[in-house]
């Protein structure tokens, strides 16, 4: 195992009567690509800004190499960072940008020119040193501000939202770029972002994180595949929650006749209510009743070209959402009956 | 039509005054007449050659010069701390940097001048500079306020990030953007200082005055047309100044933003 590069152990921030960040434990470990990601006011921000040195927590500690940094400030981390807005330096050129960590150490100008088109080329911006960031298009200022973060090789780079300001196109490409770099840099890197699909795509490990906690901290797999809670269920990807009472170890009645088996690891408790929640993707529909079918009929139909996504409610009155991959088995209209398939092994069963 | 009319005479009634004294600062004759009776440039050479006006411009230069000098870092704080902090009854302390602009003259010049009474410092001229510190401190802190307002707080951080003392942050990414506010208050600060009458006339002597105060004494002892003269050197450059903030630093926009 390798040993954390960033630890915070029990951190809390407090502002005013918020919360922002409750009690936090959190370990980063050399050289990974760790996304924090959760929806807007989650304390994902705050936590990077914690970790770079921005604000102080009201309580517990931070340490980087096992080292306790909690109240020196940002200048003395020796973090990169990357911002939302790319916080570039306008009066700067894009030279000067990438400079600034350099000449702040005072190295020597030589290696400052070799370094920052050393850094340059990493990012694809050879030649742009004396442009003003104003000058740039939105993902050239992007990798410039990438550049800048890492032209001074820190322990740490922290990323917030950083391809949020991009249009879709850019920011998928920057996207596989991003993971390229820090491929090739080997840099550990702290991710923040709201969108569950870049999280999946670039990130080791993914915290998501709700009202200051970590929901769920694992591989993109294990979270997508495994959700602990109804929250990761909801947040990470569309899926179907389902309430019922357990009748049997792997028996689930969601109302009278209508009763689904379901196979996920542990036995259920009898009498116990549970919730399952199901990702679209895995139910299918199929052509007649049989073993672990249930009836519903289609309420709303969205097609999406490779797929189309079907509302159906079942006899209780439960919504469930199904992705049908195209072309379809059967022609579907809203208000017809469907049998839906729904695996017994593909139920998560929700803490 | 008639609006038009409106317009013109408005602006005639405006500029009458000053069209006046440009026109009269020409009189050959040493009476202040109008329309003048001739051309002559003889009181621009009076206003050159008189020994109190050198003086009277000299203290000028001087109480101008460490007015603005004081002012502008003063109002730079200033305007950074009431933008910055969580400054509680930061709209009163607002209120209080920009009152110097509705505090009548005259109450002002009686404030320092029994202030400098009480102090023993009627003779000296920090008193003078003070007060005009006082009087352009609004200006400044208006017009650097514009300017941190328009600053992304993310540029310190990142500056930060960077390894950058909070000084030398300040010093190579604040500093630099705050530039435009910074000249426009300089400016602002150099015409009104200059251009100070009420409350210097309080507490300036022969030795310390300035020029607006030389003027007024010269005008109550003579009547010939050398204020004139300096008037219309006073309206040429306070004119130019404007004129130079506004092509090259669009001072207009500076104050209409806020």
């Amino acid at each position: 195992m390798a040993r954390p590069v960033v630890e915070l152990v029990g951190c809390t921030k407090v502002y005013g009567a918020v919360r922002a960040v409750d009690a936090l434990d959190l370990a980063i470990f050399e050289g990974e690509f760790l996304a924090l990601l959760g929806p807007s006011g989650c304390g994902k921000t705050t936590t990077l800004s914690l970790i770079a040195g921005f604000v102080e927590p009201t309580a517990g500690r931070i340490l980087i190499d096992g080292e306790d940094v909690t109240g020196r400030p940002a200048h003395l981390r020796g973090l990169g960072v990357v911002f939302q807005s790319y916080a570039l330096f306008p009066h700067l050129s894009v030279f000067e940008n990438v400079a600034f960590g350099l000449r702040e150490r005072r190295v020597p100008s030589a290696e400052i020119g070799r370094r920052v088109t050393d850094a340059l080329e990493l990012v694809h911006l050879e030649g742009l040193g004396r442009q003003r960031p104003a000058e740039l298009s939105g993902g050239m200022q992007q990798r410039v501000a990438l550049a800048r973060a890492l032209v001074y090789r820190p322990r740490v780079v922290l990323l917030d939202e950083p391809l949020a300001a991009l249009d879709k196109k850019l920011r998928e490409g920057m996207r596989d770029e991003l993971r390229a770099i820090q491929r090739s840099v080997g840099i550990t890197t702290v991710f923040v972002t709201h969108d569950q699909a870049e999280a999946l795509g670039l990130s080791d490990r993914i915290a998501v994180m709700s009202r200051g906690r970590i929901e769920q901290l694992g591989a993109p797999r294990e979270i997508y595949e495994r959700p602990a809670s109804r929250f990761v269920a909801d947040f990470i990807g569309a899926s179907t929650v389902l309430r019922g009472r357990a009748v049997a170890r792997d028996l689930v009645t969601l109302a009278p006749g209508l009763t689904i088996r379901v196979a996920v690891g542990e036995a259920l408790r009898t009498g116990e209510e549970v919730e399952l929640a199901i990702r679209p993707e895995r139910v299918r529909l199929a052509e007649r009743s049989g073993e672990g079918t249930a009836e519903a009929r289609v309420e709303g139909l969205v097609y999406q070209g490779s797929l189309t996504e079907v509302t159906a409610r079942l006899g209780d009155g439960q919504r469930v959402l199904v992705s049908v991959t195209e072309p379809a088995p059967m022609r579907l209209a809203p208000g017809q009956l469907v049998h839906l398939h729904l695996p017994p092994e593909a139920f998560m069963v929700l803490a | 039509m008639s609006l038009r009319l409106i317009v013109l005479a408005l602006a005639a009634f405006l500029t009458l005054p000053t069209a006046v004294v440009i026109a009269v600062s020409f009189n050959p004759t040493a009476i202040l007449s109008f329309p003048p009776a001739g051309f002559s440039l003889r009181w621009y050479v009076n206003v050159l050659t008189y020994p109190q006006f050198q003086r009277a411009a000299l203290n000028t230069v001087l109480v101008t010069a460490w007015a603005v000098a004081l002012a502008l870092p003063i109002g730079t704080l200033a305007a950074l701390a009431l933008e910055r902090s969580r400054l509680r009854g930061r709209n009163l302390w607002a209120a209080a940097l920009l009152s110097p602009l509705v505090v009548p003259g005259v109450a002002a010049g009686l404030g320092f001048l029994i202030l400098a009474a009480s102090l023993g410092l009627l003779r000296s001229r920090s008193v003078l500079i003070a007060a005009h510190v006082s009087l352009v401190l609004p200006f400044v802190v208006r017009s650097v306020w514009v300017s941190v307002k328009n600053l992304d707080p993310a540029l310190e951080r990142a500056a930060a990030s960077l390894g950058a003392t909070p000084w030398r942050a300040f010093r190579r990414v604040t500093l630099p953007l705050l530039r435009p506010g910074l000249f426009a208050g300089a400016l602002f600060a150099i015409v009104v200082s200059v251009n100070e009458f009420v409350v210097s006339l309080f507490i300036s002597n022969r030795v310390t005055e300035i020029l607006p105060v030389a003027m007024f004494s010269y005008v109550v002892n003579y009547t010939d047309p050398t204020i004139a003269a300096l008037s219309t050197l006073f309206i040429l450059a306070t004119f130019l100044a404007v004129w130079v903030a506004d092509r090259y630093l669009g001072l207009g926009r500076v104050f209409l933003r806020h």
